[in-house]
């Protein structure tokens, strides 16, 4: 039997992975796709959780995926952002290293 | 709802492939784990009655965003950090934080007692979700859907900027 | 589970593959043909009569042909890459209506209610194979192939779905099938000649379904890399682009990729503007199953029609330049599909 707990723990396990590829990994495009496990994983609770808060009509609630909705558009803005700010660094610097770019670290 | 069986096939489909996606060395690796990965995460969307969603996810992901990660990659051709070293120290100190981050979540996730009763049933099978969504985000959510819009335009304006040559 | 939905749905998808495998194999012989045609020569017509042995002698040439590996390329994608650039293009046509009835089964595999987000989500897909096969071989040709199909696939999709929206804002709902019945009640949306003539709604809608079937068609070609956009495969340009270290089979599995694609594009085409399986004054298969085959075979009449065309475009048009055909997909074919939109929304607020 696949209850909510079971979505929200592998939910969490995903989390985690894309937190420890933020942590852990020194290139910029990595940590990027990190980011967006991390935010894949906080789509799976929302649909998990409109799927579990049925309306009295019968039908899961939708306002969480809309959410879901909204993430995917702002992911898709952010990645197109993030790529544009790689691709000008490594015109600059020809690194997408994160240790190498330190000009503002004090 | 989905058989254990199947649930568990893409779930664990899902976090192999993320793993994968920070172990791997190889940047263009990395991202067709990605891709996989979001086919498992798509699968259990449809799990959970959402096919609007999940067919998004594939769209939008796998058939937009990673190709853009994929072009960029080839585009700098990221090949020689291959032959970086590992900081060890480092990496397990991020690996430990991320460990102690999903013990905390586990450990909530067990304090809520709700989450342990089954899904309840729906009224049809195959709900239209897509009107149902549709009608939300056109009469209760257009203020922030209209919001999203100019959110994207200022993403697509800042985009030519940024990756314009310099002409003096 | 229903052992007879699961037996039908296996017949169903056994049968399609089958058929469309075919239909791929002969749609080879007849570009060559079709181009014989056109330049006023015979074409293959030796093996077998009038050449309809030649499928058969082009699959035994690529399969005992060489499987030469170059050694400089990235093994595991480079082989990885033809599989990839075949297997999206098939799977779309899961979702395609291609006949109405037989025996009281509805011949369509998946009768999903996001049914045309599917077929985007997959065929959005086949970029991979190319933009693999392009990075892996590690040489400049085919990755110069690899970007430029990238860009012009991602480019082109745009216009392919805004091309469809006002479709949907007619029909209001997303599932094929439903398109096809829209169509059965009111007529063709390329051609409305039949169901209530007395609508003029109709036929001002007529105009940006127009506008929508050119620009899906031209965008089609596009996705599908034929000529006039064939840049990615340019021979004068690329030396033959993504797939110039490909041999054998592995060439074979993007060419017949190729056709693939073509097929299934024609068959959304036909799906969304030409009335699927419906024609005119012949019934669908709840009256007999002699109808349900009939149906059918319309469809994949249609399909062919569609197909002679992307032919006749390839042997009749030049090659576009890259700037071109980026400035043509986002300067024209982008606003023109999203003002189609404004128009039938208009339409559709006074007059519907």
């Amino acid at each position: 039997m696949i209850t909510l707990e079971h979505y929200l723990m592998v939910s969490g396990m995903l989390f985690a992975i894309g937190f420890a590829g933020v942590m852990v990994r020194r290139n910029i495009i990595i940590i990027l796709m990190a980011l967006e496990l991390m935010l894949n994983a906080a789509n799976l609770s929302l649909v998990a959780f409109s799927r579990f808060h049925v309306n009295a009509s019968g039908t899961p609630n939708y306002n969480a995926q809309i959410f879901v909705f909204f993430i995917i558009t702002v992911a898709a803005a952010e990645v197109a952002v993030g790529l544009a700010i790689v691709v000008a660094l490594f015109r600059l610097r020809q690194t997408t290293n994160v240790e190498d770019i330190t000009a503002l670290k004090f | 709802m989905m058989s254990p069986f199947l649930f568990w096939i893409f779930a664990i489909l899902m976090l192999v492939f993320g793993a994968a996606v920070i172990i791997n060395r190889n940047p263009v690796a990395s991202a067709l784990s990605l891709v996989v990965s979001f086919f498992g995460l798509a699968a259990l969307f449809l799990s959970l009655d959402a096919y609007f969603i999940g067919v998004i996810q594939v769209l939008v992901y796998a058939g937009a965003i990673m190709v853009l990660f994929l072009f960029i990659i080839m585009l700098l051709d990221l090949r020689a950090e291959e032959l970086r070293k590992i900081n060890w120290i480092a990496s397990a100190g991020g690996i430990a934080v991320a460990l102690a981050l999903m013990f905390q979540i586990f450990s909530v996730v067990e304090k809520f007692p709700a989450a342990k009763q089954s899904f309840p049933p729906l009224a049809k099978p195959a709900p239209d979700d897509v009107r149902q969504i549709g009608l939300l985000l056109f009469n209760n959510y257009t203020l922030p859907f209209q919001i999203i819009g100019i959110v994207i335009l200022v993403a697509t304006v800042g985009v030519i900027i940024l990756s314009r040559r310099e002409t003096r | 589970m229903n052992y007879v939905f699961i037996g039908t749905s296996l017949a169903k998808i056994i049968g399609l593959l089958g058929f469309v495998l075919g239909l791929m194999n002969y749609a080879v012989y007849a570009e060559r043909r079709v181009s014989a045609l056109m330049q006023d020569r015979l074409g293959p017509n030796r093996v077998g009569f009038a050449g309809l042995a030649q499928p058969f002698a082009d699959a035994g040439k690529f399969l005992l042909k060489e499987q030469f590996t170059p050694a400089q390329v990235n093994k595991f994608y480079y082989f990885l890459a033809p599989c990839l650039a075949m297997i999206p293009a098939i799977i779309t046509i899961s979702v395609v209506p291609f006949g109405s009835t037989l025996f009281g089964v509805p011949m369509v595999i998946a009768d999903i209610n996001v049914g045309i987000l599917f077929v985007f989500a997959i065929a959005s897909l086949g970029v991979y194979g190319i933009v693999l096969a392009g990075w892996s071989s590690n040489s400049k040709y085919p990755f110069l192939g690899g970007v430029r199909s990238s860009s012009q696939m991602i480019s082109y999709e745009l216009s392919l779905a805004l091309a469809v929206i006002p479709i949907f804002m007619l029909v209001g709902n997303l599932r094929l099938t439903n398109v096809v019945q829209y169509q059965i009640d009111n007529g063709w949306l390329i051609a409305p000649f039949f169901g209530d003539w007395t609508n003029p709604g109709k036929w001002l809608l007529a105009i940006p379904m127009l506008i929508s079937f050119v620009v899906f068609l031209i965008a089609i070609l596009a996705e599908t890399n034929r000529l006039p956009f064939d840049l990615p495969e340019a021979e004068q340009e690329l030396a033959g682009g993504y797939h110039t270290e490909y041999a054998s089979m592995k060439f074979g599995m993007f060419f017949l990729g190729e056709y693939i694609a073509m097929i299934t594009g024609s068959a959304i085409i036909v799906t969304l503007f030409f009335g699927g399986w419906h024609f005119p004054g012949i019934p669908d298969g709840s009256h007999g199953w002699i109808f349900g085959l009939i149906n059918i075979a319309v469809f994949f009449t249609k399909v062919c029609a569609l197909i002679f065309l992307f032919m006749w475009v390839r042997w009749t048009l030049p090659r576009f330049r890259w700037d071109q055909l980026m400035r043509l997909g986002w300067l024209f074919f982008f606003e023109i599909a999203l003002v189609n939109i404004f128009i039938v929304a208009i339409i559709l607020m006074f007059v519907h």
